[in-house]
C-alpha cells in the first residue's frame, strides 16, 4: 500500500517502526468497526426510509446482541492497550545501558544541548548514527516539548524537574526538532535540528571541540563572536542589518537609538552601558518598533563574557 | 419589592423577559446569549484558519494569533459548548418532558442565567486588561508569567462555573421531585437521563476547576508558589487539577448531545430505542469512567511511566459504553420508518462524525501512539470531531427538532437540509485534513508551519468557510421561520414524550392539567392504534 507510506514522515530511528505498527494495528480495527457501523446505518436508512408506519417493527432490544457488542469490543480494547504498553515499555522507555547521555535545556524560544565533556551547543543536536542517545531534559522558563517526528519521540521539558527520552538514529541527515508544547510568542519558531553524522565524523568533531572550548586563548572579539553564536543572540539579532525578531547588531555601537522607556519615547546614544543593560535587563529600554520579549541574561553571562560580546558588537559596522 | 418582581407571575414587556422565572423564557435568554458567543467564537475560528492559509504571516502577528486561538477556545468551551445544550434545550425541555410546571427552583434558574452573563462579560472584558494568550488550558508556569488579562479571564471562567453548578443542582432536584404521576424512572426519555448524568457531573467536577482557577489567581496575585517551580511549586500539579475537571467536561459536553440524538432518532424513525436500559446505563458508565481517565492528557508530561499505563488502561473503558450507544442507535434504525428531516440529517451526521471522533480517540488512549500524536493537529482534529461533530451537530439537530415545539411553527425543510449538508461537508473538509497534518507531524498552536503542510492547511481553511456558511443558513432559517413559518399544530412529529402532549408553544404553566403518564417515551404504537381506531 504505497499511499500509506506518505502519510507519515520517514522513520529514521530504531523503534519508529514499532510505533507505526501500533498505529496501523489500531487503524485496521477502527476501520472495520467504522465500516460495520456506517454500512449498517446507511443501509437501514436507505432500506427503511419513508416506510408506512404500520410496517415499523416493535423490537425493544436483544440481549444476546447487546452482550456481544459489549464483550467483543472490550476484549479488543484490552488487546490494543497491551500492545501499546508493550511497545512503550520495551522500546520507547528502555534505553540501552550504553546510551550517550546528553542534557537538553529549553528556553523561550530555543534549545541548548550539553555534551558529557561540558560543551554546549545551541539549537542543533549533533549525534552519531546507530548509537543510542539518552536526553536528560529540563526547561529554564515555561514548559516546552522535544518533538522529532522522524524519530517518533516526544517528551515535555518541565521547569523544576528532569524528564528524559531516548533514540537511536538509523540514518545520517538533518531532522527537525519542533516544540510541541505551547510556550508563547515564537512557539512555532522554536525549531531546532538533530544532525546525524557518522561515528568517525562525530569523534573528529568531539576532538576538535576541546580546542574550541578553550575560549581563553581567543581574543575578546573572537570570544564575543563565539558567545553570539552559542548563547542564542543570533536567533533574534542579525549582524548584516536585516530585521529579525530583535534589532540588528550591525552598527549598534555608537548609533542614536529611539527607545521606549516606561511608555515614553527617548533618544539615547548606544554605548557600553546601554548594551550591558539591554543584555541583563532587556525590558528597561525597548527599541522603538520591537516587541518587549527578550529574556534577561542575568546570571548566564559573566562580566568578562559581556565585555567580549560588546567588543564583538563594536566590530560590526 | 424584589420578591414581588420575581414572583412566578407573567410580567409585561421587557421586564417579562429580564425578570422572568419561566424556564422557557430563561432558555431563550440563554439561546440568544450563547448564539452570540457562538458567532464570536466562530469568527475567531475563521481568523485562525485565515492566518494558517499560508505559512508565515498571512494576516496577523504571532502574538495576536496566540490571543485569537485562546479566545476561540475559551469562548467555545466555557461560554458555548458546556452550557449550550443543558442551558438552552435542557432548561426548555426538562420540565416539559417530565410533566412539571417549571424547574424546582425557578429563581435560582434566573440567577444562574445572570451568573452566566456576568462570567461571559468578565471573560470578554479580559482582552482590555492585557494579553490572554495561554490557550484555553491555562498551563502553568506560562500562565503565571504572561499578561494581566489572564487574571480577568480566569476570574470570568471561575464565575461562569457557578452557573453550571447551580443549573446542575436545579435539574437534579427537578428530575427527582417533579416528575408527573406515573412517570417512573423507566419511562424517562433518554434526554432526561443524559441531562441528569450531566448535572451530576457538573455538580461534582465544576468546583474542582473553581478551586484550580482560584489557586492560579492567588499564584498570579501573590506569588504563593502552588505551581511555580521557582517558588517550590509543581507545574504538573496544575495539569492534574485542570484535567480532573476538563476531562469530565468532555462528557458534560457530549452526554446531553447523545440524549438529543436518542430523541431525534427514535421520533424520526418511529421506533423504540433499541435497548433502552443499556442506553441509560451507558450514559452513567461514560459519566463514571469519565472521572478516572484525566491523566491521558499528560502522557508526555513527564509523569511516571506507571501512571501513564494505568491511565491508558482506564481510558479504554470509556470506549465500551460509547460503542454500545453507537451500536444501539444504528440498531434502532433497523425496521423503522425513517424520515430524512433536517433533525434526522443532523443526527445521521452526528453518527458519522462522532464515530470518527470516538475511534480516533483509540490512538490517543494507546500510550505508544499518543507519544507521537500528542499535541499535534491529530488531537485538534479528534476533539473537534467530538465537540463540533458531536455536541454542536446535536445542538443544531435539537434546535430544528424542537423548533415547532418552541415556536408553534415549521421551519423550511429545504433550507434546513441545505444547512445540514453544508455543515457536514464543510466539517469533514476542515478537520479530516487535520488528522493527516497531525500524522505528518504538525504541532498544534502553531502560527507558522513547514511549507510541506501548506496544501492540507488550505483545504482546511476552505472547509471552515463552508461550515460558517452552513451555520449561517441554519441560524437565518431559524430566525426567519420563527415569525414566518407555517403553523403546524401541537405535535407535528407525532412524538410520544410529554413535551409534545401540550400545546405548541406551551402555555405559561406548561400543562393545563398535569398529565398522568401511562406509556413509555418511545411508544409510537399508540399513534398507530389511534389511527386505526379512527379508520
Amino acid at each position: 500500500m504505497i499511499w500509506m507510506l506518505n502519510l507519515f514522515p520517514k522513520i529514521t530511528s530504531s523503534y519508529g517502526k514499532e510505533v507505526d505498527n501500533v498505529f496501523w494495528f489500531i487503524f485496521w480495527i477502527s476501520l472495520i468497526f467504522f465500516l460495520i457501523v456506517q454500512v449498517a446505518m446507511f443501509y437501514f436508512i436507505f432500506k427503511y426510509r419513508n416506510r408506512r408506519e404500520e410496517e415499523v417493527s416493535d423490537i425493544e432490544g436483544n440481549n444476546l446482541l447487546e452482550i456481544t457488542w459489549t464483550v467483543i469490543p472490550t476484549i479488543i480494547l484490552i488487546v490494543i492497550f497491551f500492545y501499546g504498553v508493550y511497545v512503550f515499555d520495551n522500546f520507547q522507555r528502555r534505553p540501552p545501558a550504553n546510551a550517550i547521555e546528553i542534557k537538553a535545556y529549553a528556553y523561550q524560544w530555543w534549545w541548548q544541548f550539553e555534551y558529557p565533556n561540558g560543551y554546549k551547543i545551541r539549537d542543533t543536536l549533533i549525534v552519531p548514527v546507530n548509537k543510542p542517545i539518552k536526553l536528560i531534559m529540563t526547561s529554564n522558563d515555561v514548559i516546552h516539548s522535544f518533538y522529532v517526528r522522524n524519530f517518533r519521540i516526544k517528551e515535555d521539558l518541565v521547569p523544576g524537574r528532569y524528564t528524559w527520552t531516548w533514540f537511536k538514529a538509523t540514518e545520517p541527515g538533518i531532522y527537525d526538532i519542533q516544540c510541541a508544547e505551547y510556550c508563547g510568542t515564537l512557539h512555532s519558531k522554536m525549531i531546532g535540528y538533530v544532525k546525524v553524522i557518522s561515528l568517525e565524523e562525530y569523534n573528529a568533531w568531539l576532538a576538535s571541540l576541546s580546542k574550541e572550548m578553550d575560549l581563553s586563548a581567543l581574543s575578546p572579539v573572537e570570544r564575543g563572536a563565539k558567545i553570539f553564536q552559542n548563547k542564542g543572540c543570533s536567533a533574534c539579532h542579525s549582524v548584516d542589518g536585516s530585521r529579525m525578531v530583535g534589532p540588528t547588531f550591525k552598527g549598534l555601537y555608537g548609533r542614536d537609538a529611539e527607545v521606549v522607556v516606561g511608555g515614553k519615547e527617548e533618544r539615547i546614544k548606544s554605548d557600553e552601558n546601554y548594551i550591558r543593560e539591554s543584555i541583563l535587563n532587556p525590558n528597561a529600554k525597548i527599541v522603538k518598533g520591537y516587541p518587549a520579549i527578550m529574556p534577561s541574561y542575568q546570571g548566564q553571562l559573566s562580566e568578562d563574557e559581556i565585555l567580549s560580546l560588546i567588543e564583538y558588537i563594536k566590530t560590526l559596522k | 419589592m424584589l420578591d414581588r418582581l420575581l414572583s412566578h407571575e407573567p410580567k409585561p414587556g421587557i421586564l417579562g423577559w429580564l425578570l422572568t422565572t419561566d424556564h422557557k423564557r430563561i432558555a431563550l435568554l440563554y439561546f440568544w446569549s450563547i448564539i452570540t458567543a457562538f458567532i464570536l467564537g466562530g469568527i475567531f475560528a475563521l481568523l485562525i484558519r485565515l492566518e494558517l492559509f499560508f505559512p508565515g504571516k498571512t494576516i496577523v502577528d504571532p502574538d495576536l494569533y496566540n490571543r485569537i486561538f485562546t479566545l476561540h477556545g475559551v469562548i467555545m468551551v466555557f461560554m458555548v459548548i458546556v452550557p449550550a445544550i443543558p442551558a438552552i434545550l435542557g432548561n426548555y425541555l426538562i420540565p416539559l418532558m417530565i410533566g412539571a410546571r417549571d424547574v424546582a427552583f425557578p429563581k435560582l434558574n434566573l440567577l444562574s442565567y445572570y451568573i452566566y452573563l456576568l462570567g461571559a462579560i468578565i471573560i470578554l472584558s479580559s482582552v482590555l486588561f492585557g494579553a490572554v494568550d495561554t490557550g484555553w488550558t491555562f498551563y502553568t508556569p506560562y500562565s503565571i508569567k504572561t499578561g494581566g488579562g489572564v487574571l480577568i479571564a480566569l476570574f470570568g471562567v471561575f464565575v461562569i462555573g457557578f452557573s453550571s453548578i447551580l443549573t446542575g443542582l436545579n435539574f437534579i432536584v427537578t428530575i427527582h421531585r417533579l416528575r408527573a404521576p406515573g412517570l417512573s424512572w423507566g419511562k424517562l426519555p433518554l434526554f432526561i437521563w443524559a441531562s441528569y448524568a450531566t448535572s451530576l457531573m457538573n455538580v461534582i467536577a465544576t468546583p474542582v476547576i473553581g478551586i484550580t482557577l482560584l489557586m492560579l489567581i492567588l499564584e498570579k496575585l501573590f506569588g504563593v508558589g502552588f505551581f511555580d517551580p521557582t517558588k517550590g511549586g509543581d507545574p504538573i500539579m496544575f495539569q492534574h487539577f485542570f484535567w480532573f475537571y476538563s476531562h469530565p467536561v468532555v462528557y458534560i459536553m457530549i452526554l446531553p448531545a447523545m440524549g438529543i440524538i436518542s430523541e431525534i432518532i427514535a421520533v424520526h424513525s418511529r421506533k423504540k430505542i433499541f435497548g433502552y436500559w443499556a442506553m441509560a446505563a451507558a450514559i452513567f458508565g461514560i459519566a463514571f469512567i469519565g472521572f478516572i481517565v484525566w491523566a491521558h492528557h499528560m502522557f508526555t508530561s513527564g509523569m511516571s511511566d506507571v501512571a501513564r499505563w494505568i491511565f491508558s488502561f482506564l481510558t479504554f473503558f470509556v470506549a465500551v459504553p460509547t460503542g454500545v450507544k453507537m451500536f444501539n442507535w444504528v440498531a434502532t434504525l433497523y425496521k423503522g420508518s425513517i424520515r430524512l428531516t433536517t433533525p434526522m440529517l443532523y443526527a445521521i451526521s452526528f453518527l458519522f462524525l462522532f464515530s470518527i471522533g470516538g475511534l480516533t480517540g483509540l490512538w490517543l488512549a494507546t500510550i505508544s501512539t499518543d507519544v507521537y500524536l500528542h499535541d499535534t493537529y491529530f488531537v485538534v482534529a479528534h476533539f473537534h470531531y467530538v465537540m463540533v461533530g458531536g455536541a454542536i451537530t446535536a445542538l443544531f439537530g435539537g434546535l430544528f427538532h424542537w423548533f415547532p415545539k418552541i415556536t408553534g411553527r415549521m421551519y423550511s425543510e429545504f433550507w434546513g437540509r441545505l444547512s445540514a449538508i453544508f455543515v457536514f461537508i464543510g466539517f469533514n473538509l476542515t478537520f479530516f485534513p487535520q488528522f493527516l497534518l497531525g500524522m505528518q507531524g504538525m504541532p498544534r498552536r502553531y502560527w507558522d508551519y513547514l511549507p510541506e503542510f501548506t496544501l492540507l492547511n488550505q483545504i482546511s481553511t476552505i472547509g471552515a468557510f463552508s461550515i460558517a456558511l452552513g451555520a449561517l443558513i441554519s441560524l437565518i432559517t431559524l430566525f426567519v421561520y420563527w415569525k414566518k413559518g407555517e403553523k403546524v399544530g401541537d405535535n407535528p412529529w407525532k412524538g410520544a414524550t410529554l413535551e409534545w402532549q401540550t400545546s405548541s408553544p406551551p402555555p405559561y404553566y406548561n400543562f393545563k392539567e398535569i398529565p398522568h403518564v401511562e406509556h413509555g417515551p418511545y411508544d409510537f404504537e399508540i399513534f398507530r392504534k389511534k389511527e386505526k381506531e379512527q379508520v
